[in-house]
C-alpha cells in the first residue's frame, strides 16, 4: 500500500487492519512513536496525517492510503531544542507525542492554546510546566527560581525582616 | 524567550571558556557546572525520537511472552486445561524453576509463578511465549480454582508484615498539660504510577548463562532475584538498563517479577524473549500506593503549643511484603509532621490483604501520614481559633530541636524559611481573608523528607561509585539509573566541576551489571545525595592523582585509572533498628505548598487554579533539573488529591485503564509556581540533599486545606466529587473534637 512516510514515497506490504503504530515501529522500523496506552487516551503515539495529529495506535493501516504521514523522525523544526532547554522532556517516552501534537500549532501559540492542544498527551513528569513554558514562551507560566534560604530561623520572626536578610531570588537559568 | 536564551548563551560560553585549554595539558580554569541549568544530557535524543527504550529494541529470533494469571482474590489453584493447540508455544509454569521460586527482596514470600496457593487476583501462573503476538493473544487458558473468603479490609486484617512504635517523652504528661485535645482519622487510597512507559524487559538466554534489558530502577535488585530464581552463579547473570520511560518507584522492585518471567522463557525456549505489558496489565497486576488510614490525637496548650502527640498508622500492604516493612518505617517517621513535640507516641502496622501488592511509590508512605498530619494541624489551628500558618511557624522543627525518635536537627533545619517563603510568595493572608465565604478557597501544607534510605539503610547498602580515566575525560560507572530525573546529568555535572573538566568529557556509562558498582537502588531521593558524594570523592582523589597533567598525558605515561568509593556514613550519626531512636536520616529536605482551588458549584469538581510549591533541598546541582522534579511532583501529588482513583471490586482494579483512572492533563494542571530554597548540607555533594520524592507529599494536604477554607471537613484523598457532594451534606455532623478544662 502507497503512501507518503516523512516526504518520501512508501509501498509497504502490511495487513490493512493493523494498526498504523504498529506499521511504522515493526515494518518500517521508525521506533521514535511510542506506545504508552494503545487506548487514545496517552497521544505517546501521535503523529501527523495529512498534517493533523491522531492517535496512531486507533488508526488501522488502510487509512493512511495515499496519504501523508508525518512522525518525530521526519519532523523539520526548532522544538526539540526548546523543549530540552526549559525541561519539557524528563523520561521522554511522551515526548515524540507531545512534540507531533504541538507541531500542528501555529507559531507562539498562546498558553490556553498550547494546554488546550496537548490536553490529549499525558505526561507523568513535568507536570506540563516546561512543556508549557518551551511552546508558549517562557514567560507564559511561573519561572522556577532559586535563592539562599538565608541563616537559619531559630524562632518566630516578623517575615519582613527575614526576607530582607535572604539572598535575592534569580530565575534559574541565569 | 529572554531568559533561555540565557541559559543556552552562559553554557555556550562556559564550554567556550574551557575548550582554550583544553589543548594544554591540564585544565586550568575552574569549570563551574554545579548550580547551572545545563541541559540533560540524553535530551535532544529523547526529543529527536532517537532514544531507544525497551520496546524498540528487537533480537534475532525473539519471541514475545504473555503472562497467565488467576482472576480471584483468594484460593487454591487446582489445575490447568489448554483450550489452544500449544505447538510452537513455549509454556513455563513453576515446574520450570530452576532456583528458588521466590522474589528475593524483604521476605521470600511471593512466588514467581503461583504452585497451589492463590493470595491475589492478578497472580502469575504460566507463562506462554510464541513469535507470533496475535496468536499469543489468542491462546486460552482455563485455570482451575478452588475460591476461599478474601481478606480485603485493611482493619480486619488477621496478619501484619511489620509494626512499628516510636515513643518519646511521657504521653500522659502532655495530654494532662493540653486544654485542648483534638483527634481525628485520615484515609488515603491506592495510587497507580502510570509512568508512560509501561514494564517491560526482554531476556536473552547464553550459555549456562542470562542478560536481562529493561526498564527498571534497580540493576541489582533485578539481578539479586534472578540470580535466586535462575540457581546461577551471580556472573551468569547480567542486567542492563534500557532508556526507562519513567518509574516514580513503580520500578523499583516489580521490574524483577517481568525479568524473572522472560528469563524463564527464555531459557526453556532457547531463545531472546520480549516480555512487555500492555496498559491493562500494567494496572491491573503491579503495585500501587499504600492505601491509608492515620488516626490523630493531638493535646494543645491554650498558646498553640502542641504537648502531645497520639498517632496510630494503617497501611494495607496487600498479598505479600515487598517492600511494606519500609514504607511503613518512613511513615511512621514522618508521621508527627515537621513539628516539635516533646510527648509522642507513632504506632503503625502494615497488614495483608486479598489485593495486588502495595509497593515503592514516590514519598514512601510519608505522603500519606503527612497528609493526616497536615489536615489535623488545620484542624487544631480550627479548633483554637488560631491561623493555621501561625499554629505551624509556632511549633515547626527548628535548628537543634529533636525529633520523635531522639534525633538532634543540624542548622539546615528549614520548616521556618519554607513557611515564610510560600506565605509570602502566595500572598496567602491576604488571599485567606479575601477568598472566605467566596467558591474559592486557598490552603497550605509544611513537610519535610528525610533523605536517602532510612535508618542503618545506607550503612547495610555500603554503595560504591567508580570513575574511570578516559582519554578525554572521565567516564561514570554507577548502577544509579537515568528515568527521567535526571541521574546523568547532575551526576556529570559534579565530576566535572570537581575533577575541572569540561561537562562533555564527562560519560556515564550504561547501567550493566557487568561494568557498574552496586550503588545501591535508584530510590529514596539518595542518587544524587549519596551516590553523588561517592563520586565527588572519587574525582577529588582522581584529580590529586592527575598531578595536574591531562587524562591523555596521564594514560600515555601511567596507564589505565580507576577510583572507586564505598559508602561511609557521617560521623556522629547513629540509629538504633531495634527501639527506633536515633539519626532516622542523615538530613531532611522541606517543603512549603500553597494550594489555591475553585469548586464548581454544579459539578461539585474541586479545580486547583495555582500552585505556589517552595522546597529547601541544600543545593540545587542543576536548577532547571530539580524544580522538574517539584513541577512534576506537584503535578503527581495533584492527581492524588483529585483525581485518582483505583477502584477495586472482590479484590480486583475495575477501572484499569487511562479512560477511567484519570491523571491530571494540561487542562487540570494549575500553573506551579515553584521556588527552590539552599541551605548547604554540610555532608552532601556541593551541599544537595534529595529532592525527588519530597514534593508529592505537599499536594494532598494543601488541596484538602483549601477545601476545608471553603467549609468542606475533607479528611479523605482523592476528593473526587462524589466526597465533596457527601461532606456538603453532612457539614453539620457532630465534630470528633473535645474540649475540656485543664
Amino acid at each position: 500500500m502507497r503512501f507518503v512516510l516523512n516526504g518520501k514515497r512508501r509501498d509497504v506490504d502490511a495487513a490493512p487492519l493493523r494498526r498504523l503504530l504498529d506499521v511504522l515501529r515493526e515494518d518500517c522500523g521508525l521506533t521514535g512513536t511510542k506506545e504508552g496506552c494503545g487506548e487514545g487516551e496517552c497521544g505517546a503515539c501521535t503523529v501527523l496525517v495529512d498534517g493533523a495529529p491522531v492517535n496512531s495506535c486507533l488508526v488501522p493501516f488502510a487509512h493512511v492510503r495515499g496519504r501523508t504521514v508525518t512522525t518525530i523522525e521526519g519532523l523539520r523544526s526548532r522544538l526539540p531544542e526548546a523543549l530540552v532547554r526549559e525541561g519539557g522532556t524528563q523520561c521522554g517516552i511522551c515526548t515524540p507525542g507531545v512534540l507531533m501534537a504541538a507541531a500542528a500549532l501555529g507559531r507562539r501559540p498562546s498558553a490556553a492554546r498550547v494546554r488546550e492542544a496537548l490536553a490529549g498527551n499525558l505526561c507523568r513528569c513535568t507536570g506540563y510546566a516546561g512543556i508549557v513554558r518551551a511552546l508558549a514562551g517562557a514567560r507564559a507560566v511561573p519561572r522556577p527560581r532559586v535563592r539562599h534560604a538565608g541563616p537559619p530561623v531559630r524562632d518566630r520572626r516578623p517575615s519582613s525582616r527575614r526576607s530582607a536578610r535572604r539572598g535575592e531570588a534569580r530565575p534559574v537559568e541565569e | 524567550m529572554r531568559g533561555a536564551t540565557t541559559l543556552s548563551l552562559a553554557h555556550a560560553d562556559g564550554v567556550k571558556t574551557v575548550a582554550r585549554h583544553a589543548i594544554g595539558l591540564r585544565y586550568p580554569t575552574p569549570v563551574r557546572v554545579v548550580g547551572r541549568s545545563v541541559p540533560r544530557k540524553e535530551g535532544l535524543a529523547k526529543a529527536r525520537g532517537r532514544a531507544r527504550y525497551v520496546d524498540d529494541l528487537r533480537f534475532p529470533g525473539m519471541l514475545h511472552g504473555r503472562t497467565i494469571r488467576t482472576a480471584i482474590p483468594s484460593g487454591e489453584l487446582l489445575g490447568v486445561r489448554f483450550d489452544f493447540d500449544t505447538a510452537g508455544f513455549t509454556v513455563v509454569d513453576h515446574r520450570d524453576v530452576p532456583g528458588r521460586n521466590v522474589v528475593a527482596l524483604i521476605q521470600d514470600d511471593q512466588p514467581f509463578l503461583v504452585e497451589r496457593e492463590i493470595r491475589h487476583a492478578e497472580e502469575p501462573v504460566l507463562l506462554l511465549a510464541h513469535e507470533d503476538r496475535d496468536a499469543l493473544r489468542a491462546a486460552s487458558v482455563h485455570l482451575d480454582c478452588r475460591s476461599s473468603e478474601p481478606v480485603l479490609d485493611p482493619e480486619r486484617s488477621p496478619r501484619a508484615f511489620k509494626e512499628i512504635a516510636i515513643e518519646k517523652g511521657d504521653l500522659a504528661r502532655g495530654f494532662a498539660e493540653a486544654g485542648v485535645v483534638v483527634e481525628g482519622e485520615y484515609r488515603t487510597g491506592r495510587q497507580e504510577h502510570v509512568y508512560i512507559e509501561p514494564q517491560g524487559v526482554i531476556a536473552v538466554p547464553g550459555a549456562g548463562s542470562v542478560t536481562v534489558y529493561g526498564s527498571l530502577q534497580c540493576p541489582y535488585y533485578v539481578h539479586k532475584a534472578l540470580v535466586a530464581l535462575l540457581g546461577l552463579p551471580p556472573e551468569q547473570v547480567r542486567v542492563v538498563q534500557t532508556e526507562t520511560g519513567g518509574g516514580f518507584g513503580g520500578k523499583e522492585e516489580y521490574p524483577s517479577i517481568v525479568a524473572g518471567h522472560a528469563a524463564l522463557l527464555a531459557l526453556k525456549s532457547g531463545r531472546p524473549v520480549k516480555l512487555v505489558y500492555d496498559r491493562l496489565e500494567d494496572m491491573a497486576a503491579t503495585t500501587k500506593r499504600h492505601p491509608s488510614i492515620v488516626r490523630h490525637r493531638t493535646g494543645v496548650a491554650g498558646d498553640g503549643r502542641i504537648t502531645a502527640m497520639e498517632i496510630d498508622v494503617l497501611l494495607d500492604g496487600g498479598a505479600y511484603c515487598t517492600l511494606s516493612p519500609v514504607v511503613l518505617s518512613r511513615a511512621c517517621l514522618h508521621a508527627t509532621g515537621p513539628y516539635r513535640c516533646e510527648n509522642v507516641r507513632v504506632r503503625g502496622r502494615v497488614v495483608m490483604t486479598n489485593t495486588p501488592p502495595s509497593g515503592a511509590f514516590r514519598g514512601f508512605g510519608a505522603p500519606q501520614t503527612v497528609f493526616a498530619a497536615e489536615v489535623q494541624m488545620d484542624r487544631v489551628a480550627e479548633t483554637l481559633g488560631l491561623d493555621p500558618a501561625a499554629l505551624r511557624a509556632g511549633n515547626a522543627l527548628r535548628p537543634g530541636d529533636t525529633m520523635a525518635t531522639g534525633q538532634r536537627l543540624g542548622e539546615d533545619a528549614s520548616a521556618l524559611a519554607v513557611l515564610h517563603e510560600a506565605l509570602e510568595r502566595s500572598d496567602f493572608h491576604r488571599k485567606r481573608r479575601a477568598w472566605t465565604g467566596t467558591g474559592r478557597g486557598i490552603g497550605l501544607s509544611l513537610f519535610f523528607h528525610g533523605a536517602g534510605f532510612t535508618g542503618s539503610g545506607e550503612v547495610t547498602l555500603a554503595s560504591r561509585a567508580t570513575l574511570e580515566l578516559t582519554p578525554r575525560g572521565a567516564r561514570v560507572l554507577v548502577g544509579s539509573t537515568e528515568m527521567g530525573q535526571g541521574t546523568r546529568t547532575t551526576l556529570a555535572q559534579i565530576v566535572a566541576e570537581t575533577l575541572s573538566c569540561p561537562l562533555e568529557r564527562i560519560e556515564v556509562a550504561e547501567p550493566d551489571t557487568a561494568r557498574v558498582p552496586d550503588s545501591g537502588p535508584t530510590v529514596a531521593s539518595r542518587t544524587c545525595m549519596v551516590v553523588g558524594g561517592l563520586l565527588k570523592a572519587c574525582a577529588e582523589e582522581m584529580k590529586g592523582r592527575l598531578g595536574g597533567l591531562s587524562p591523555s598525558a596521564y594514560l600515555r605515561r601511567h596507564g589505565p585509572l580507576t577510583v572507586t568509593k564505598q559508602y561511609e556514613p557521617p560521623p556522629g550519626i547513629a540509629w538504633d533498628d531495634a527501639t527506633y531512636r536515633g539519626d532516622a536520616y542523615g538530613t531532611y529536605g522541606w517543603g512549603c505548598d500553597v494550594a489555591e482551588v475553585e469548586l464548581d458549584p454544579v459539578t461539585y469538581e474541586v479545580r486547583p487554579t495555582r500552585v505556589t510549591a517552595v522546597a529547601e533541598i541544600g543545593r540545587a546541582v542543576n536548577p532547571l533539573l530539580a524544580a522538574g522534579q517539584v513541577e512534576g511532583g506537584t503535578a503527581q501529588g495533584l492527581g492524588w488529591a483529585l483525581l485518582e482513583e483505583v477502584v477495586l471490586r472482590e479484590g480486583r482494579m475495575a477501572n484499569a485503564q487511562l479512560t477511567n483512572y484519570m491523571v491530571p492533563t494540561t487542562l487540570d494542571t494549575p500553573p506551579i509556581d515553584v521556588t527552590i530554597l539552599e541551605s548547604p548540607y554540610r555532608q552532601g555533594p556541593f551541599g544537595a540533599k534529595g529532592v525527588g520524592e519530597m514534593p508529592m507529599s505537599g499536594p494532598g494536604p494543601a488541596v484538602a486545606n483549601a477545601v476545608r477554607h471553603l467549609g468542606l471537613d475533607v479528611r479523605s484523598l482523592p476528593i473526587t466529587p462524589e466526597v465533596v457532594l457527601e461532606c456538603a451534606s453532612s457539614s453539620t455532623e457532630s465534630e470528633e473534637t473535645s474540649t475540656r478544662p485543664r
